[in-house]
């Protein structure tokens, strides 16, 4: 088994890998996205800002507070995310009777400003971040060596968007989130907190982004730009999965990480183009996305 | 009589810039089953979301036990022990029956165990699995009625829940109202169909260009047939 297609298997298989991993940050990334979009109909544009914040989150406790990777894998995200809670206390809440449109410019003025701020302070070039000790390494698959922090960053992806599914779909709070992105005034109605609701879920949907950050931050240079980059394509993935799906987010995710990574070995030339083509074609053929309902 | 349960006076709603309410006057009394009677854009689905804080602007004066209502928000409202069935149903269609009928939480103690309420609508329980708006007209009805008795809300704010049911269904609707008054219930019953309002109802307020025109007591709806009918008719 040296050669599949007449591509040389590791190769092969090394891309393959490449474009899981990739597909593991679109699923975190669009798995928040839809869950603001649902709950608060509002197309956060903050969020790559927000997954390079959590980065260098990261890279900050370790640098200035001397706390490890597993450390900023817990605190990362809940710094971030009540940096997302005091944003949407102050400024998006008053955004919700207006048109989407609102919502969008304010996010992405937003995300502008967090960039330039990190920007001018740590500069563009880029900051090292160790991969843990306990996850450097690799394991030798017999078709190819397998990096074992790449593997990590793959199983704790599946297994977030397998929690937030669960959280979203067979729990209490989950009911309220699913009846209220149907029908907000009524859950309001019976008794709910509802603006609490979307000041919870917006800072959630912000600490996954973070969270995703701080698994990018040893694979990805900690730079400023670094969400930006990113965020073009999981809007993308968002608008091919259906905006508001959960499972669509991450099926989709995935799916478009894996056929971006196989172009990469049929087609070189098309692999940075692939997903835009991918989505051009679905919204024709279903303009309301994969799995969205229209 | 004692201070109603709820009073409504000079309440004024608008939707936007359009003005929908001019001063509605209501008062229903604890255990008292009252409608709201009136056409179609009377007003009548307008007080209930005036009520409840549903509705864009409002001034004047909702009391309920001794709470002034017009300023608070939508969810405080609902925690003074009210439950609202809107006229849509509001049935979530992401939500299965158990979970549609499990979403309001429990405003306060003494509400319907859900053995009571499937007691009340077998098909609530024969169907528990089945996503909300996979039900028929009349189950999904039910299901609006019966996830807010749960809750221990006292006073029940009914929209139309006999629009567009079969008359078996309801009959139904019509019995449970009743056994929800000798249960100690207080209902504010939205209306078009009065000859179901005279089967279930102490009292009729009848509402015409978003103001309350009238008051009859139902041994009087006879006597008072064709005023009525001049309120109503189309
Ligand atoms: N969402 C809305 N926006 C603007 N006007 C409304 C809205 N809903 C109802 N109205 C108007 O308010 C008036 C009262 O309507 P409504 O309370 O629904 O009457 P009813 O329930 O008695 O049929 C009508 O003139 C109707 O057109
Ligand atoms: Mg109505």
């Amino acid at each position: 088994m040296d050669e599949i297609f007449g591509i040389p298997a590791p190769l092969l298989f090394g891309q393959l890998l490449l474009g899981l991993i990739n597909g593991a940050f679109y699923a975190l990334l669009s798995l928040g996205l839809a869950v603001i979009f649902g709950m608060l109909n509002v197309i956060n544009f903050a969020h790559g800002a927000q997954f390079m914040m959590g980065a260098f989150a990261a890279w900050m406790l370790l640098e200035y507070a001397g706390l490890n990777y597993w450390w900023a894998l817990l605190l990362a995200p809940l710094l971030v995310g009540a940096f997302g809670v005091i944003l949407e206390r102050t400024m998006i809440a008053r955004l919700y009777k207006l048109d989407h449109l609102y919502g969008l410019l304010l996010t992405f003025g937003l995300g502008l400003i967090i960039e330039g701020v990190f920007r001018n302070q740590y500069g563009s070039s880029g900051l090292p971040y160790r991969i843990p000790p306990q996850l450097s390494g690799a394991w030798d698959l017999g078709f190819m060596f397998m990096p074992v922090y790449r593997g990590w960053v793959v199983a704790v992806a599946a297994v977030m968007c397998l929690a937030t599914w669960l959280v979203i779909e067979k729990t209490k709070i989950g009911s309220y989130l699913r009846a209220s992105t149907e029908n907000a005034a009524l859950v309001q109605a019976f008794g709910i907190n509802v603006p609490r609701l979307m000041t919870l879920t917006y800072g959630a949907g912000v600490a996954l982004a973070a969270f995703a950050g701080v698994l990018a931050a040893p694979i990805y240079s900690v730079n400023p730009q670094m969400g930006s980059n990113l965020i073009i394509i999981v809007f993308a993935v968002v608008v091919i999965g259906g905006m508001g799906s959960i499972l669509g987010s991450v099926i989709t995710g995935f799916g478009l990480g894996i056929i971006e990574g196989l172009t990469k070995v049929f087609y070189p030339e098309a692999s940075s183009t692939v997903i835009f083509v991918v989505m051009a074609i679905v919204l024709l053929a279903r303009p309301a996305g994969l799995f969205g309902r229209a | 009589m004692s201070e109603p349960m709820l009073k409504v006076k000079g309440l004024e709603a608008w939707y936007g810039e359009s003005h929908v309410l001019h001063g509605v006057d209501i008062e229903i009394a604890e255990g008292e089953v009252v409608t709201l009677l009136g056409r179609n854009g009377a007003g009548k689905t307008s007080t209930l979301r005036a009520i409840m804080g549903l509705i864009g602007r409002r001034t004047g004066s909702i009391r309920f036990e001794g709470t002034e209502l017009i300023d608070l928000r939508p969810d405080l409202i609902a925690r003074t022990g009210i439950g609202y069935c809107p006229e849509e149903r509001g049935i979530f269609a992401s939500l299965d029956v158990t979970e549609n009928l499990m979403l309001p939480p429990t405003l306060r103690p003494g509400g319907l165990s859900i053995a009571e309420i499937h007691t009340l609508f077998p098909n609530l329980k024969e169907r528990a699995r089945s996503p909300g708006t996979k039900l028929s007209g009349g189950e999904q009805q039910m299901l609006a009625i019966g996830r807010i008795l749960r809750t221990g809300a006292k006073l029940l704010l009914l929209d139309e829940p006999s629009e567009g049911l079969a008359p078996v269904i309801v009959q139904q609707i019509g019995r449970t109202i009743r056994e929800l008054k000798t249960r100690g219930f207080t209902v504010l019953l939205v209306e078009q169909n009065f000859r179901f309002a005279q089967t279930v109802a102490d009292r009729h307020y009848v509402m015409e260009h978003g103001r309350v025109m009238d008051m009859v007591p139902n041994a009087e709806l006879g006597a008072s047939l064709d005023r009525l009918n001049e309120y109503l008719s189309v």
